[in-house]
């Protein structure tokens, strides 16, 4: 049994300790919107946060995990997260897939860097997107760090 | 209500929408809420089930006038859902802002004889094009049906009735219906037949950038992919496959699986092994805990180098002539003829959807659910139909948003026959999925290929012969074998070419090896392209003449590429100097029904290191359905074509893959990303439409490969680019 805080609830899971964080949010706790993508903390699909900061979950052992997670369905109960309403207002996402991820990836770096440049964004971001929808993306993350210094 | 029913009620939508896959005519529903000022919209949960509120077989109007349109084809980020149901839109009439989408069943198709919604594949850059007749009709006979319910119910000529922005009115009397709470009646409605549908002329919505409706849901995880399906009492499945395509099976050792909990079954089947567990990540790590004997069916002694020397030595070989035309030999032998000869060379390719294959299945004796993102739900449905012997009409695919196809998911589903294995396997539902070594070890690759050309320039430079010899391995026959024969794909961009070359002569041999190849997006134009614009360039620059005015040259009786080209020219800077160490290309194919165009700059540092500063696109694709999702397209192919320019290749090593996952086969990231990628839509009308999510990826190697020879004055014959030393002095 372990025990974790995702999106402000705390769940009691009946899991080996090594069980990787990513599938006990998809499979034990329902959260499918974290995906999966490599399984080598290559792609960056299932970025969720602990503590704000962005993991790689698919390669961390769910009982090892103290803080507070938050997943995609937790960053706002309305996609009024500037990082999804900047998201929206580029209209970013193609396949979809990654987005989950990328969006987490974007938030995490907002709460560190606020007012990134394209260099910190190459430097700091290196999910994948298999379609390519980077320049959006891109021009999201702008926008996003732009609507927060606003609210 | 109070925070906790909130709550509550969410969770139960969410179930809803899981279970509403198990209703009568199938069909997980994908997407819908439109990306409202107020919020989120509830997602609807009916999937083409509910025939006896639906007007026709492609709308629901619910009394509150949302719209709900069926969709005959896969959501893969193409954007094609968005711009099938503007076509229905632009017809019907009614309030864009309540439109709402989902799947089309393709149990109800198979019912229907496959004709209700036609083929449902989408490949080959159809979707839309294909389609467009389809959903506009689909449109316009709803419209009409309601008008005429209208006046019905008004007592009124149903010629004084107009329909506008989701009302019927009738102006004599001033009053106004919506349809809403015409629905019912107008299903009812028999029209002596069916309305036509409007010129591209009269377009309203139709070619307005619009936001895709696909968008909201994917952004903050509710939007449902085929791996997100959950089925009650299911359990998981994970799959390693043959390395050596063809090999087979010959031993397992499970005793490293003795500790693991909640194994379910080991399923061994001719050329996979899969582990069936209650867990995921449980069957995963038995997975690993195997030790599996593979028979490499004799191609175990296969190395890349091999099957690289066996196309080049084929140049030299017996080929079938896919296209002669004047006389060749004579403008070769003609005096004062200038040889131009070059010899390229693309590697295979894998397809690496973001979303691993997986698939879904539940079996029971006379009905078979699946749950899977693809491209080909009727190819799902028929192979599901010969796999379990249960008739196609019981057989309900359950298509979901598909996380990325690229061509991987249009054709032989593999995943689906490991499912219904594993679930025959334990007798319950599973939920199979691949890794991404599997993936990529097991891909069905896009074909390796080589290609020499040879051409002679006449006195003023022009060209008057065009020779290619082609040597690709055939997608349309799998297999070992080599064939002296053509098929479309091989040649794409070579064959037929759209440039005013007077004699060509172009061969092919379809030289298959052990690896299987399939449809990689852009097909044949994918690698055909970077050969072919490449060498246009070579030419040009033997004729002294600039690759742009060349190539105008050359199309002068295409308007619609002259289009394309001045775009490129204006738009990319064309001509303006840079300076050494910088440089553009330019590159310009017609693939898939549309001219495409780019221009690309880099910047080559003296050591070599590439940069790539800049990609300017042109498209003329006739017609615009929505400029926001062909921009989308066109951006997207730049991305994934330089990925493939620059690092991409499956390498064949003791007959299997070298890659295996993304810290080996290397993906653009943010900071491999052109900072600028500029889109130009030049579309010139005319009767056809043109393909959108594959002419974008053809132009770029090339394109780039000719920027790096501008800067550096080396010539790229052979891809990736990371095999070429590109330092000047």
């Amino acid at each position: 049994m372990i025990t974790l805080t995702v999106n402000g609830r705390r769940h009691d899971v009946e899991v080996e300790a090594d069980a990787p964080l990513l599938w006990v949010l998809r499979d034990e706790l329902g959260l499918t919107g974290t995906k999966f993508g490599c399984g080598i903390a290559q792609c960056g699909a299932c970025t969720v946060h602990v503590d704000s900061k962005p993991v790689r979950s698919c390669v961390v052992p769910a009982g090892s995990v103290k803080g507070a997670i938050t997943t995609i369905e937790g960053l706002s109960t309305d996609l009024k997260h500037p990082v999804q309403q900047a998201w929206l207002a580029e209209d970013a996402p193609q396949c979809g897939y990654c987005q989950s991820g990328q969006i987490m990836a974007a938030a995490a770096l907002l709460t560190k860097t606020p007012n990134p440049s394209d260099a910190d964004i190459d430097r700091e971001i290196t999910n994948i997107c298999r379609c390519g929808a980077y320049p959006r993306m891109k021009k999201a993350i702008h926008r996003a760090a732009a609507l927060a210094r606003k609210a | 209500m109070t925070p906790m029913t909130l709550m509550q009620a969410s969770a139960l939508s969410r179930r809803s929408v899981v279970f509403a896959g198990l209703s009568a005519a199938g069909g997980l529903v994908i997407g819908v809420p439109m990306p409202a000022k107020a919020g989120i919209q509830p997602a609807i949960l009916a999937a083409g089930a509910n025939p006896t509120k639906e007007m026709t077989a492609f709308l629901v109007i619910e009394p509150d006038n949302s719209v709900t349109i069926r969709i005959p084809h896969a959501e893969m980020g193409q954007g094609t859902s968005t711009a099938l149901a503007m076509m229905v839109a632009e017809e019907l009439e009614c309030d864009w802002s309540k439109v709402r989408i989902e799947y089309a069943s393709a149990n109800r198709n198979a019912r229907a004889g496959g004709k209700l919604y036609e083929g449902m594949r989408t490949v080959g850059s159809r979707g839309v094009r294909t389609s467009v007749k389809l959903m506009q009709q689909a449109g316009a006979s709803a419209r009409e049906r309601l008008r005429v319910a209208a006046a019905q119910g008004w007592n009124v000529d149903a010629a004084d009735c107009t329909v506008a922005s989701g009302k019927c009115l009738h102006s004599a009397s001033n009053r106004s219906v919506e349809y809403g709470a015409l629905a019912a009646a107008a299903a009812a409605v028999q029209l002596p037949q069916e309305p036509g549908i409007r010129a591209p002329r009269d377009y309203r919505l139709v070619g307005k950038w619009t936001p895709r409706l696909d968008t909201a849901v994917k952004l903050d995880g509710s939007a449902k992919f085929g791996i997100d399906a959950q089925v009650p009492g299911m359990v998981y499945a994970a799959v390693w496959s043959t390395p050596v395509a063809g090999g087979s099976l010959k031993a397992v050792d499970e005793s490293g699986l003795k500790a693991l909990p909640g194994l379910l079954g080991v399923v061994k089947l001719k050329d996979s092994v899969v582990v069936v567990a209650d867990k995921y990540w449980r069957a995963k790590k038995g997975l690993d805990a195997l030790k599996i004997q593979w028979d490499a069916a004799g191609q175990g002694g296969v190395q890349q180098a091999d099957l690289d020397k066996g196309l080049r030595d084929a140049l030299d070989g017996p080929m079938f002539t896919a296209e002669k035309k004047g006389e060749p030999e004579a403008a070769f032998a003609a005096p004062g003829a200038k040889l131009v000869e070059a010899t390229y060379e693309a590697p295979f390719l894998s397809h690496s959807p973001m979303e691993p294959l997986n698939c879904t299945v539940q079996l029971a004796p006379d009905r078979v659910d699946v749950w899977i993102s693809t491209q080909a739900p009727m190819a799902v449905l028929e192979t599901a139909a010969k796999e379990t012997g249960v008739a196609p009409e019981n057989i309900y695919v359950h298509n979901a948003f598909v996380g990325g196809g690229f061509g991987r998911r249009g054709g032989a589903p593999d995943e689906l026959l490991h499912a219904i294995a594993a679930a025959k396997a334990v007798g319950r539902p599973v939920k199979l999925i691949w890794t991404r070594e599997q993936d990529i070890r097991g891909g069905r690759h896009r074909p390796q290929a080589a290609v020499r050309f040879k051409a002679a320039l006449d006195a003023a430079g022009q060209p008057s012969v065009f020779q290619a010899r082609v040597a690709v391995p055939s997608l349309l026959k799998p297999g070992p074998q080599t064939s002296v024969a053509s098929e479309p794909m091989a040649v794409e961009c070579i064959a037929g070419s759209f440039y005013a070359f007077p004699s060509r002569d172009i061969g092919v041999l379809l030289k298959n090896s052990h690896v299987p190849v399939s449809f990689w997006r852009g097909v044949g134009s994918s690698q055909n392209g970077f050969f072919v614009e490449s060498f246009i360039d070579e030419m040009a620059h033997a004729a002294d003449q600039d690759p742009l005015a060349f190539r105008r040259t050359l199309l002068a009786a295409r308007p619609d590429a002259l289009g394309v080209l001045d775009a490129l020219a204006t738009k990319g800077d064309w001509g303006k100097p840079l300076p050494k160490g910088r440089g553009r290309g330019l590159a310009i194919i017609e693939a898939y029904g549309s001219v495409s165009g780019q221009v690309v700059e880099v910047t080559v540092a003296k050591d070599g290191k590439l940069s790539v500063d800049r990609v300017t696109c042109a498209l003329d694709c006739y017609h615009v359905a929505n400029p926001n999702t062909v921009a989308q397209q066109m951006e997207g192919a730049v991305i994934m074509g330089l990925t493939a320019a620059l690092w991409g290749e499956i390498t064949i090593k003791d007959g299997a893959p070298v890659q295996t996952n993304f810290h080996n086969y290397r993906m653009a990231r943010f900071a491999d990303a052109p900072p600028r990628i500029d889109v130009h839509l030049t579309p010139s009308g005319g009767e056809v439409w043109g393909g959108v999510g594959e002419p974008g990826l053809g132009p770029l190697a090339p394109a780039l490969a000719n920027a790096i020879f501008a800067a550096t004055g080396k010539r790229v014959r052979r891809l990736p680019l990371s095999h070429a030393d590109l330092s000047w002095a």
